[in-house]
């Protein structure tokens, strides 16, 4: 088996080759052959991730630079390789649970045409190579080729369904809001270049390139990296994309908007989780970022009515908790929340386009009710997505959120307090969006209800199987507190190195109790209030601000897009025009001007002439005089 | 005899010819101020090559006293063809115009 | 001087003297054949030249120098060096890529038309191989006085007024790089020639670099050039000709304005400023580097609200130039070395742009972005293209402009932090901009200009094809330009000490 090493490379170019036969073949490929040939790299992929994934389990890393990229006397930079317990992690999320979405796609997009299906594939497959790319990149500036790989993809996804500009301006904004952190990352870069004249992870993670950055440059690079972070894994201030990019089709949400894209960041950070840990400074900063992301976007969730808008509001609120655990340097609680969130989060936007498939296209959840009854499997495995996202014991998320409450605990009290109520709040909203969708009475047009019908086994499987995972997903990182060894730490241990803080077993029993009744209380109050769900009324006051997401559209608009606009505007029509152009061509008016006056003087009056005439023999004759 | 006196008898001529020339617009008379001011330049000339023969220095060689008196000739020359060009070109204006006012004359640059 | 005709020779006779039996040719398609197959035969000899780059080996292939003007110390001296190479590379290929893009294109006067573009093509591989300042000025001026014709000629309806405004504005320029040249002319030592003959002065690129010039003479001297260079480049606040030359200009003309003639500016400040003028480079590099900088930004703000696809596109390559002025007088590694790729990954991406736009306006008539809409359900393939083209002129990984990007911003921020942070910001607002034209252009409901757009042809596609083969291969695997182009960036910042 150790020629699978020697098949690495084929991971992200299986990908990249189903990419090229969709996209070159598209206006000949039937929709069958295109969701076969898209489904079926990454499937192979996935097995490859699969065999690969023992090797490194048994201690195999695989680092190989395939060909010079760049290779200057002040830098070298190849086209190179890692794989270890990290990336090796994240091969399996992605082409694994990107497997699946592909299938489910097959499945979801069938009515769109044949030549858009293709490409549509072909998108899917070039996600799924940029994202591999990003993970198994050698060093910085493989995975940022990934990294806008990625963001490129998602722009050509969201804006699928091109014709509609609402859809077209999501996509710019995502991509021009990832472009913001993506200069903080490549800054990073930079420093890191100009400091080491290497990107390569084992270069400057190796102990004596990190005794060469002073205090300042981790900090610097620490903070510009984290820049980036908040670019691609939504976070305040640059998560107002994430709910916007839900004007794709719902498959992409599930993959890129909620299971792989927006965890690079998480990646990243724990990639160089060696340079993080050595900036207290930026490790504050992170938590205090994730903190309030996770808090704030839970509170929108509360009172959206989109179905694809809470999912995605409630994705940047555990992308915020993952960024909680990342700054209480509870790395290993990070990765684990992204592998359980994967499934979870993968499987509740499945089922939601599930619904949205059975609804004829309806987002809008006070249209719906009552689903159960018409979509036994989807509703079933939507409500063990709710009860995992809401940290049930048993359940997947329980293991991974306890982990990183627990993190947040031995950090400071206050910062758990806070954490602890957002995941109240997580799973009040999640259990509202259910049962306002699921339990109760049909509340849409008749037309719809007598359409409605479970989806295609091509959707269900996938879901049962995202459902299985988010239950079993979560015992590989059972803490020692339960019995368990924690697999996952003890697997990721060669790579990152958690600081996290140790509490007492008691404590952490206490600590569990506590927000498992804490959480069970928020169910209880939703199902109270939405059991019976008959629309409720114009939002007021606190309500409202929060309907209007906290109105941070708004305010980026007036401060920053607008001013620039107006900017923009000020320099083409009067610093431009007027002022430097405008003294271009004054200097030829002034030279036309000139001439004309000048031309007065050839007036055709003989006496003029000579006058002019004595006038200049008089000046030669004094200036002879006198000189 | 002095040189000055010459010097500002031909100054005098010369100015006045100047003037007449910027201040009169009858075209004869213009054209007798310009034949004023080429006078006084000949009568400069003659006084200088007097003067410049009479030196010491100049004795050795009379050419250059005789230089400008051949001046003075050519200049006669050229102001007797001139004056015979000019008055031919002011009586043909005066039979087509019936004027010999420059002021009158300046249409030839339209 | 070689018993053989040498590459230099044969990149400039070969498109001169089939510009001038164009201009004999009535015809179009003759016209139009005998251009193509001109320049077809340059591309070969240019890439022939490729192969004789070993200087040690093939000096008498690559060098010629014929005694032209000896008794001022002046020689027709030509030869190809890295950075020339490139460059008459990249003019080798553009110059058919125009012509069979274009080709649908209809002119009056065809023969003229072709044979002008001919000689302008003969003036910029004179530039790019000049080793002598009177040669290198005289191809300089010939490069430009063909394109006043064109555009003069063949223009939009405003042509007479830009294209005077282009003249007299770049010609000042000129002007001021001559005064400069006989200065430092008349600095330079005295010259012996091969065959025993002696001149006071010379104008060989060699005695240029040791002329005896005081440091302030350097430094109003630098300004001299500059401003030059920066016109043609061109370098804020001298752009202003610009956007209205590539609007007016007929789009063939535009192409080689934009991809090629720009780069005779950073051309001159690489074979001729640094060089000759090395204290005061680093003197005012500073200066330079914050002009480019402001020029950056605020060239890529207003790209933002053009509403013209041609002022859009103008502006942005002020951006780009700007960079790579800015990164030249960074003068460390990294920083040229991204210029130098980006020399050549500019040119080929810009004039990818203009086929685009060219194909949209020859079909449309329209040239507005906010007339346009919906041109992807119309023709998917040339927005395939397109958006390619675009996402490589904002520099996206995998593409060529990523590479040279990314050294000179590294360049950049190795020199001095600021300009890296500064600079980087076109990055997102090219993105804005770029992303805002393909939005309104060819996403969305087609309207009624646009509803009769149909998909491109196959010639079309191969010219366009040949561009997205370069902007890949040179973004996967830039190593090879690298290489290519290593020992020029080693010699120019070695003169920095």
């Amino acid at each position: 088996m150790s020629n699978i090493l020697e098949l690495v490379w084929l991971i992200p170019v299986l990908p990249l080759i189903g990419f090229l036969i969709n996209g070159l073949g598209r206006n000949n490929l039937s929709r069958g052959m295109a969701g076969i040939i898209g489904s079926g790299v990454v499937l192979a992929s996935f097995i490859i991730s699969v065999m690969l994934f023992i090797q490194v389990k048994s201690g195999a890393n695989f680092d190989r630079s395939y060909f010079d990229f760049i290779n200057i006397s002040s830098l070298q930079l190849g086209f190179e390789f890692k794989v270890d317990a990290l990336s090796s992690l994240f091969l399996l999320i992605i082409t694994g649970v990107g497997f699946l979405i592909h299938v489910y796609s097959t499945a979801y997009m069938h009515d769109e045409p044949a030549k858009d299906f293709a490409k549509y594939f072909s998108y899917l497959n070039l996600f799924v190579f940029s994202m591999l790319l990003l993970v198994m990149g050698g060093n910085f500036v493989i995975m940022f080729i990934g990294w806008e790989g990625v963001g490129l993809c998602s722009y050509l996804l969201i804006g699928y369904w091109y014709k509609k500009e609402e859809n077209t301006n999501a996509a710019n904004k995502a991509f021009v809001m990832n472009r913001i952190g993506d200069l903080g990352f490549l800054l990073a870069v930079f420093w890191i270049i100009a400091k080491i004249g290497s990107v390569n992870y084992d270069v400057v993670f190796s102990a004596a390139s990190l005794a060469r950055f002073s205090a300042t440059d981790i900090t610097g690079i620490t903070l510009l990296l984290f820049v980036g972070a908040t670019g691609k894994s939504a976070q305040i201030p640059l998560y107002t994309w994430l709910p916007d990019a839900m004007a794709g089709p719902t498959p992409v949400s599930a993959l890129i908007h909620a299971a792989t894209m927006v965890t690079a960041g998480i990646y990243m950070i724990a990639r160089s989780n060696a340079l993080f840990s050595l900036s207290e400074f930026t490790m504050t900063v992170i938590t205090i970022i994730g903190l309030a992301t996770a808090l704030v976007a839970a509170s929108i969730a509360i009172r959206q009515n989109d179905i694809k808008k809470v999912l995605a509001y409630s994705t940047v609120s555990q992308l915020g908790f993952m960024f909680l655990a990342l700054g209480t340097g509870n790395y290993v609680a990070a990765v684990f929340h992204v592998l359980t969130h994967a499934f979870f989060k993968a499987l509740m936007f499945l089922g939601s386009g599930s619904v949205i498939h059975a609804m004829g296209g309806e987002q809008d959840i006070r249209n719906m009710g009552g689903l159960h009854k018409h979509m036994k499997i989807t509703s079933i495995t939507f409500l063990i997505g709710c009860l995992a996202i809401s940290g049930i014991p048993g359940f997947s998320g329980f293991f991974s959120k306890d982990e990183i409450l627990a993190g947040a605990f031995g950090h400071s009290q206050i910062i758990y307090g806070v954490a602890l109520f957002t995941a109240m709040l997580t799973a009040f909203y999640m259990f509202r969006l259910y049962f306002i969708t699921f339990t109760g009475k049909f509340r849409g047009t008749h037309e719809q209800e007598h359409h409605l019908h479970e989806s295609p086994a091509a959707m269900t499987i996938p879901l049962v199987i995202l459902a299985v995972l988010s239950i079993v997903g979560g015992y590989i990182g059972v803490p020692e507190a339960l019995g368990g060894n924690h697999a996952l730490a003890q697997y990721l241990s060669p790579v990152v190195k958690s600081a996290a803080h140790h509490l007492e077993h008691s404590t952490e029993y206490i600590l569990m109790a506590l927000s498992t009744v804490l959480v069970i209380a928020a169910i209880l109050f939703a199902w109270m209030k939405f059991k019976n769900y008959q629309g409720e009324g114009e939002a007021t006051g606190f309500g409202r601000i929060l309907q209007n997401k906290w109105y941070v559209d708004e305010i980026y608009a007036a401060v920053v897009s607008k001013p620039l606009a107006a900017l923009s505007v000020l320099m083409d029509r009067v610093v431009e025009k007027k002022g430097i152009d405008g003294f271009v061509n004054g200097v030829g008016r002034a030279v036309n001007y000139g001439s004309r006056q000048l031309r007065l003087i050839q007036s055709g009056q003989v006496g003029a002439y000579v006058l002019l005439m004595v006038i200049g023999m008089l000046v030669l004759f004094f200036i002879q005089l006198f000189a | 005899m002095d040189i000055k006196a010459y010097l500002v008898l031909s100054l005098t001529l010369f100015t006045i010819g100047i003037i007449g020339v910027l201040v009169r617009r009858n075209a004869i008379l213009v054209f007798m101020c310009i034949e004023l001011m080429l006078n006084a330049v000949n009568l400069l000339m003659v006084a200088f090559s007097k003067m410049h023969a009479a030196s010491p220095v100049m004795k050795a060689s009379v050419t250059y006293a005789s230089d400008a008196q051949i001046f003075v000739f050519f200049i006669m020359v050229v102001a007797a063809a001139e004056v015979s060009v000019g008055l031919a070109i002011i009586v043909m204006l005066y039979r087509n115009t019936h004027s010999v006012d420059i002021n009158f004359l300046n249409r030839l640059k339209n | 001087m070689g018993s053989y005709i040498t590459f230099p020779e044969l990149l400039i006779w070969l498109p001169l003297l089939a510009g001038i039996s164009c201009f004999f040719i009535k015809q179009v398609e003759g016209a139009k054949s005998m251009a193509i197959l001109a320049s077809c035969i340059v591309l070969a000899v240019s890439v022939a030249s490729l192969f004789y780059t070993d200087a040690s080996k093939y000096a008498s292939y690559n060098n010629v120098n014929y005694y032209w003007l000896k008794h001022i110390g002046s020689s027709f001296y030509l030869g190809l060096d890295e950075t020339g190479r490139l460059l008459t590379f990249l003019t080798a290929l553009s110059f058919p890529i125009i012509f069979i893009a274009t080709q649908k294109n209809n002119y009056k006067n065809p023969g003229a038309f072709y044979g002008l573009m001919l000689l302008t093509m003969a003036g910029l591989m004179g530039v790019f191989v000049a080793i002598d300042a009177l040669v290198f000025y005289f191809f300089w001026e010939l490069a430009l006085i063909p394109v006043y014709f064109l555009c003069s000629r063949w223009g939009g309806e405003k042509r007479i007024q830009t294209t005077f405004k282009f003249f007299v504005y770049t010609f000042a320029g000129s002007l001021l790089m001559l005064v400069g040249i006989m200065y430092v002319y008349m600095h330079t030592p005295q010259r012996m020639f091969g065959d025993g003959s002696v001149s006071e002065h010379s104008f060989a690129l060699q005695s240029f670099m040791g002329a005896l010039l005081q440091p302030g003479e350097q430094q109003w001297l630098f300004w001299l050039f500059f401003i030059a260079f920066a016109i043609k480049m061109p370098v804020f606040p001298f752009h202003t000709w610009q956007p209205g030359t590539y609007d007016q200009a007929p789009t063939a003309v535009t192409m080689v304005l934009s991809g090629i003639m720009v780069k005779m500016g950073l051309f001159g400040v690489i074979r001729w400023l640094i060089p000759v003028l090395p204290a005061a480079t680093s003197m005012f590099a500073n200066v330079v580097i914050i002009l480019c900088i402001i020029g950056i930004i605020y060239a890529s703000c207003i790209a933002m609200v053009q509403d013209n696809l041609k002022k859009l596109v103008a502006y942005s390559s002020i951006a780009h130039i700007g960079l790579m002025c800015a990164s030249l007088f960074a003068l460390n590694e990294l920083s040229v070395q991204g210029a130098m790729i980006q020399l050549f990954s500019h040119g080929i991406n810009i004039i990818g742009m203009w086929i685009v736009i060219d194909l949209i306006e020859r079909q449309t008539g329209a040239k507005h972005i906010s007339q346009l809409g919906g041109v992807a359900q119309k023709a998917p393939v040339l927005t395939i293209f397109l958006v390619i083209i675009a996402l490589a002129n904002i520099a996206l990984p995998l593409t060529n402009a990523f590479v040279g990007e990314f050294l000179m911003f590294s360049g950049l921020f190795k020199a001095n932090t600021w300009y890296a942070v500064a600079a980087g910001f076109s990055i997102i607002l090219a993105a804005v901009y770029t992303l805002r034209m393909i939005q309104k252009v060819f996403y969305g409901e087609t309207n009624s200009v646009t509803a009769s757009v149909q998909d491109i042809s196959f010639v079309e596609k191969a010219s366009l094809g040949v561009i997205v083969i370069f902007i890949f291969l040179l973004g996967v695997m830039p190593q090879h330009i690298i290489e290519f182009t290593k020992e020029a960036v080693t010699a120019l910042i070695t003169l920095k000490k």
